[in-house]
């Protein structure tokens, strides 16, 4: 991979990393085209703070907008986001699985202890 | 949090005692994580993680091994680790990713939390992609965390 293809995927990571960033996201998925102001209407965020996180999201390519009118509408680019969220489940989707056998092994071995006592 | 990172957590009715046992002990390891473990769980200990054909990596046509350095081990608090760095390399943030384990007792027992940062440090090329240990592990899309729905709304990776 060059250079400049790891400094893109670290900024596609930084942009997705972003907790209000993947609701906007969630949002955006749910709607499938909205405005910022649309946006802000759902998420405890001014209409300002959503524009800002649109245009981090715009740059890395995971939306693109749509001017109409007086507002731009935005919507999903489903092949950019595809990669930096199938690493991010793959790894989140490991660690719940590595969780359950933990809770597994560790409430077997308290049970095992009780009865021992 | 870092950006590329991804927290997940769990309440275990066990007691933070018994949860760090099975976290940082080989032979638990084992059990949870890879299929061998050669690591002890000191602070500076250095080891290796070892995927076998047909254990979790069940698509693996070869053992696959992964280094392992602990960095923190504060019993029945915290333990933390690099791994995936190039075998024989000391273990940094450009090389490795790291995982943060966090016990913390409550009424019902203790509150497992991981995070897990710096994956875009080893994932960057096909062969990191491999080396990231339980990449093929099947079904890992059964039970997906929070980033699902992304996934599940675009086309390409409707089946895999």
């Amino acid at each position: 991979m060059t250079a400049t293809a790891v400094a893109e995927d670290d900024a596609l990571w930084s942009a997705v990393a972003d907790p209000t960033r993947r609701r906007v996201l969630d949002a955006l998925l749910e709607r499938g085209e909205a405005s910022s102001t649309a946006l802000a209407d759902g998420l405890p965020v001014t209409r300002q703070a959503v524009a800002k996180h649109l245009a981090v999201l715009d740059r890395v390519g995971l939306v693109a907008g749509r001017r109409q009118g007086r507002e731009v509408r935005y919507a999903i680019r489903p092949e950019r986001l595809d990669d930096a969220a199938e690493a991010m489940t793959r790894v989140a989707a490991q660690w719940d699985r590595r969780l359950a056998r933990i809770k597994r092994l560790a409430e077997s071995v308290q049970a095992k202890d009780a009865i021992d006592d | 949090m870092a950006a590329d990172s991804v927290e997940r957590q769990i309440l275990i009715e066990a007691s933070p005692e018994v949860v760090w046992r099975v976290i940082t002990e080989p032979e638990q390891i084992s059990c949870w994580f890879s299929d061998e473990a050669d690591v002890e769980g000191r602070a500076g200990a250095d080891g290796a993680l070892t995927w076998k054909p047909g254990g979790r990596g069940s698509e693996k046509v070869s053992d696959v091994v992964v280094a392992i350095h602990v960095v923190e081990a504060e019993p029945f608090r915290r333990f933390c680790f690099r791994w995936n760095h190039p075998e024989g390399a000391r273990a940094d943030a450009a090389n490795s990713a790291l995982v943060e384990f966090s016990l913390a007792e409550e009424a019902d027992g203790t509150r497992l939390t991981v995070v897990e940062s710096g994956i875009g440090a080893v994932t960057h090329d096909e062969q990191g992609m491999v080396r990231y240990a339980e990449e093929h592990e099947q079904g890992w899309d059964r039970h997906l965390g929070e980033m699902l729905d992304y996934v599940a709304a675009t086309p390409r990776s409707a089946n895999r």
